[in-house]
């Protein structure tokens, strides 16, 4: 425990300071004050510092560390107080305040300024006060945090004055947590200690945790089991946020699996071609992203922003395009020979990976995020980027816009009837060849603004596609083929189940298990989670 | 019995087959050991080329009696030839001894490097040449035996089979990538130094090894017309044509799959275990669903449903990889590979010797070439018959 004198003046200074904030200060008169730190006795000194702590500038902060430190000297020539630095036999003279040069002097040129504890102790209050009183809201919430992490008991003064005069309740909340920190650690009565504990458990994170625990594990008494109570109670819901956490997680990278696997379930689920130049439409939107943000940078630079709602309906286009033509150029002739198509549809993707790694490099392509999906905020305790937010409640639009389609309008109204009676739809007058094609060709277009989105959290590569498409089928293949409510059931469940089995089992032991179960899953139910009932089943 | 088995297959074909194979794998050793200036001399990188060939071929012959004969088309079947190659890797590496960079006597160096203290429990046995070979059978048959005792069982047939066992593969990729799994994550096993005493890198041993994949691919090939031209093979075929009815007649197909998917584990994991000791590593990259796809396309290129045809086509189309991806065009290797998927599917659908024996089929004395439907006639019989 510090002497009680040191703690009266530092209340001392803390009056100061608050005259001081409103006072504006000069660079002329902070030179005088700094010089009179070099002027007499420890007492001298100590009202010294009160004075310059009392002008609230934050130049002062350094000076008096510099102070604490030991670096500043007396010169005797002018008697002025300067920074110096050893160099030779000699010293390197610098001004405290504006670190201007002030040249070299001799060992017998300058005295140093000694300091004892009570000095450094001054020091360090009156540092802690000056950023803790700071007009500066940020600067204030750093200074609380940082007393809250050294849980310094000699602060709680300072804190109470501060809490007093807070008005942010951000920053107050911080401060008063600070203050139950250093309450923990001072030697504070029993009921101080419990009221701190209370306030410390209503913080639930790792921090407090770590600060209960330990008080936790001290001498028993009521301090002791209010202490454990808390930690219980904040284990409870770090759990609890952890779960939280690992649900978010899951639909996060559900959503993702959704994307890549929902233009799937319309040319494999819906059409039954099994094609596995799927990833390469996802990378051919990717692509697109990338074309179309190269155009603004280069020309019009203010567009950027708005990059990726230009980039959607051309990659929606191209790949769709890419689509129609590979289904009227290969895919048509290989209906009803499923396993010759996933051959044919094997070797497009070879050629279009080629056809990409020619035009655009084998290496990763930067795609820029706009600034409405960089950055993150905090729910709760866990932090939610917003490129992940926006591809989640992307990955839903799109799966919304999808059935919409297939359920409310004509085209959709004729590609389940292609789909669920070949023959007799062809005979109620429907173009069956023209219904693939453009079947097929939404399918990749899909696909294709799946890159999109894709392509502001992966890298935009070559191999881009190939990193989804076995993903992509264990999620059609999983949710039951031919159902979309399937697929996304089986995006979200095969996201959230691998989510949760990593913390125990690792990211790449997660997936084997996960592949691992859907293989034993397709044992059970061999056409999927949500089955199609009827004839055609039996296919 | 067993003789009958055997002698029953041998037609003139598979006599012709047989000759040939043995002849390159002694002719082809023989000459590399001869004198530079002999005019029939065969470089040493020739023989490690060509036994690399032989490999694939049987890996391609592998895959034609599961998806020619039975129409299981697995896309898992590098995961059988890596997990052979692996067992062989893992004799080879016990072989390697205190002459590894940390001359440990019973650790490889990747373990020592990990820090370990001792022997994994399943690398226990592979210091045994003869341990190590049962296992380059045993481990990928009982992998296809659990494998398709679950899935045929279940009846999951077509493309949700060759999903899942894309996906098996793809599993096993992914965990043999981790170094926790003992087999050396990423790097895999490699600086080999000898097999069975002798210096893995002579110009002996390597023909010798290359006699050995020339004879296991011409064993793997009578075994293959020996099946097919039984009474089993004739079921075979009536599953690929048409599983339904064959069940409804009384056969048990869930055997016939799972006997058949076994025997084709076991030959694509000795093809595995010979690829090893001439190609001097094997990594987890073996597993890439990529290589099983590849595969398929040998069979497809020389024509499935006929056996020799995936031998032609392994042989075509690495012979074609290899100048390709040699010279410079090596950029363009992907655009033709990816071609051939393609024209292969839509010109060629019976593959180069499945069009050219269907062309000498008029002779009477090929009447019993296997499979009178064609397998594309067979798969669309199949959709309607459903």
């Amino acid at each position: 425990m510090r002497p009680f004198p040191s703690r009266l003046a530092a209340l001392a200074i803390i009056a100061l300071t608050l005259f001081g904030v409103l006072r504006p200060a000069f660079g002329a008169d902070l030179t005088a004050q700094v010089n009179a730190l070099g002027q007499g006795d420890y007492a001298a000194l100590e009202k010294a510092i009160g004075d310059l702590a009392a002008t609230g500038d934050p130049q002062v902060a350094p000076v008096l560390d510099a102070l604490s430190n030991g670096d500043l000297y007396v010169r005797k020539s002018d008697n002025a107080v300067v920074k110096a630095t050893k160099s030779g036999s000699g010293f390197t003279l610098t001004d405290p305040v504006t670190g201007a040069a002030l040249g070299e002097a001799g060992r017998s040129g300058v005295t140093k300024i000694k300091v004892n504890n009570k000095i450094r102790g001054l020091v360090r209050s009156a540092t802690g006060s000056l950023t803790l009183m700071s007009a500066d809201p940020a600067q204030r919430r750093s200074a609380a945090a940082d007393v809250f992490r050294s849980g310094d008991p000699a602060q709680i003064p300072l804190l109470d004055q501060a809490i007093a005069k807070e008005t942010d309740p951000g920053v107050k909340k911080i401060m008063t947590e600070a203050r139950a920190a250093a309450v923990l650690k001072s030697d504070m009565g029993d009921a101080d200690k419990i009221a701190a504990i209370a306030v410390l458990s209503t913080r639930a994170d790792q921090d407090a945790l770590a600060m209960l625990a330990s008080t936790a594990s001290g001498p028993d008494g009521a301090v002791k089991s209010a202490a454990a109570d808390a930690v219980a109670s904040i284990q409870g819901q770090l759990k609890l946020w952890e779960g939280v956490q690992n649900i978010w997680y899951g639909v996060s990278l559900g959503s993702v699996l959704l994307l890549a696997a929902i233009g799937l379930a319309i040319t494999f689920g819906v059409m039954g071609i099994i094609n596995m130049a799927h990833g390469e439409m996802v990378m051919l939107g990717a692509y697109t992203t990338f074309v179309v943000q190269e155009i603004i940078r280069n020309s019009y630079p203010e567009l950027f922003d708005w990059s990726l709602a230009i980039a959607l309906p051309l990659a929606f286009l191209v790949s769709g395009a890419v689509g129609v033509l590979i289904e009227r150029s290969v895919i048509r002739f290989l209906y009803g020979r499923p396993l010759e198509t996933l051959l044919a549809t094997w070797g497009i993707s070879l050629i279009l990976q080629q056809a990409v790694r020619t035009y655009f490099g084998p290496n990763n392509r930067e795609v820029g995020n706009p600034s409405w999906m960089s950055g993150a905020f905090d729910l709760g305790n866990i932090a939610i980027t917003y490129n992940r937010m926006w591809i989640v409640v992307f990955a839903l639009g799109v799966f919304a816009v999808l059935m919409l389609v297939l359920k409310r309008t004509p085209f959709g109204l004729q590609t389940r009837a292609v789909t669920a009676n070949r023959p007799m739809a062809s005979s109620m007058g429907i173009r069956t060849p023209l219904v693939d094609a453009l079947t097929f060709g939404l399918g990749s277009g899909i696909a294709g603004i799946a890159g999109v989105a894709l392509s502001q959290i992966d890298n935009v590569s070559p191999n881009l596609g190939q990193s989804y498409i076995i993903d992509s089928f264990m999620v059609v293949v999983f949710g039951g083929v031919g159902n979309l409510w399937g697929t996304l059931v089986g995006a979200f469940t095969l996201g959230i189940a691998n989510k949760f089995l990593e913390p125990y089992a690792g990211a790449v032991l997660a997936k084997i298990l996960v592949l691992v179960f859907i293989i034993l899953f397709i044992q059970k139910r061999p056409r999927g989670l949500f089955a199609l009932k009827g004839r055609s089943v039996e296919a | 019995m067993i003789t009958a088995f055997f002698f029953r297959a041998l037609d003139g074909k598979t006599w012709a087959v047989l000759a040939v194979l043995l002849g390159i794998g002694i002719a082809l050793p023989l000459l590399s050991l001869t004198d530079p200036s002999f005019p029939l001399h065969v470089p040493t990188y020739v023989v490690a080329l060509v036994g690399k060939y032989l490999c694939y071929a049987l890996l391609a012959l592998s895959v034609d009696l599961v998806w020619g004969y039975c129409g299981i088309l697995s896309l898992g079947h590098a995961a059988f030839f890596a997990l052979g190659g692996y067992a062989m890797g893992m004799y080879l590496m016990r072989q390697i001894g205190t002459r590894g960079v940390y001359a440990n006597p019973i650790l490889p160096d990747f373990m020592v490097f990990l820090n370990w203290t001792k022997l994994p429990w399943f690398w226990h046995g592979f210091d045994m040449f003869w341990f190590a070979a049962i296992m380059v059978l045993l481990v990928p048959g009982l992998l296809a035996f659990v494998f398709g005792w679950f899935a045929f069982r279940s009846r999951v047939t077509g493309v949700y089979l060759s999903i899942i066992t894309q996906a098996m593969t793809y599993a096993l990729l992914l965990a043999f990538f981790r170094n926790d799994m003992g087999f050396g994550g990423n790097n895999g096993l490699t600086d080999f130094k000898d097999i069975l005493g002798f210096n893995i890198q002579a110009p002996e041993t390597r023909g010798v090894l290359f006699f050995a994949s020339a004879f296991a691919l011409a064993l793997g090939f009578l075994i293959c017309r020996a099946v097919i031209a039984s009474k089993f093979g004739k079921v075979l075929i009536a599953v690929r044509d048409a599983e339904s009815r064959t069940r409804f007649i009384g056969y048990r197909v869930e055997g016939y799959k799972l006997f058949v998917f076994v025997l084709s584990a076991m030959m694509a994991g000795v093809a595995g275990s010979l690829y090893v000791p001439q190609i001097g590593i094997i990594n987890p990259g073996e597993f890439a669903p990529a290589n099983s796809i590849e595969a398929v396309i040998w069979v497809a290129v020389g024509g499935r449903g006929t056996l020799i045809g995936p031998i032609v086509g392994a042989l075509l189309v690495n012979f074609g990889k290899t100048w390709f991806t040699s010279g410079v065009l090596a950029e363009y290797w992907l655009f033709v590979l990816g071609g051939l998927f393609i024209a292969v599917t839509l010109f060629l659908p019976k593959g180069v010797v499945g069009t050219l024996m269907a062309r000498a089929r008029k002779k009477p004395d090929e009447t019993k070439a296997p499979g009178a439907l064609s397998p594309i006639e067979a798969s669309q019989a199949a959709e309607e018959g459903a």
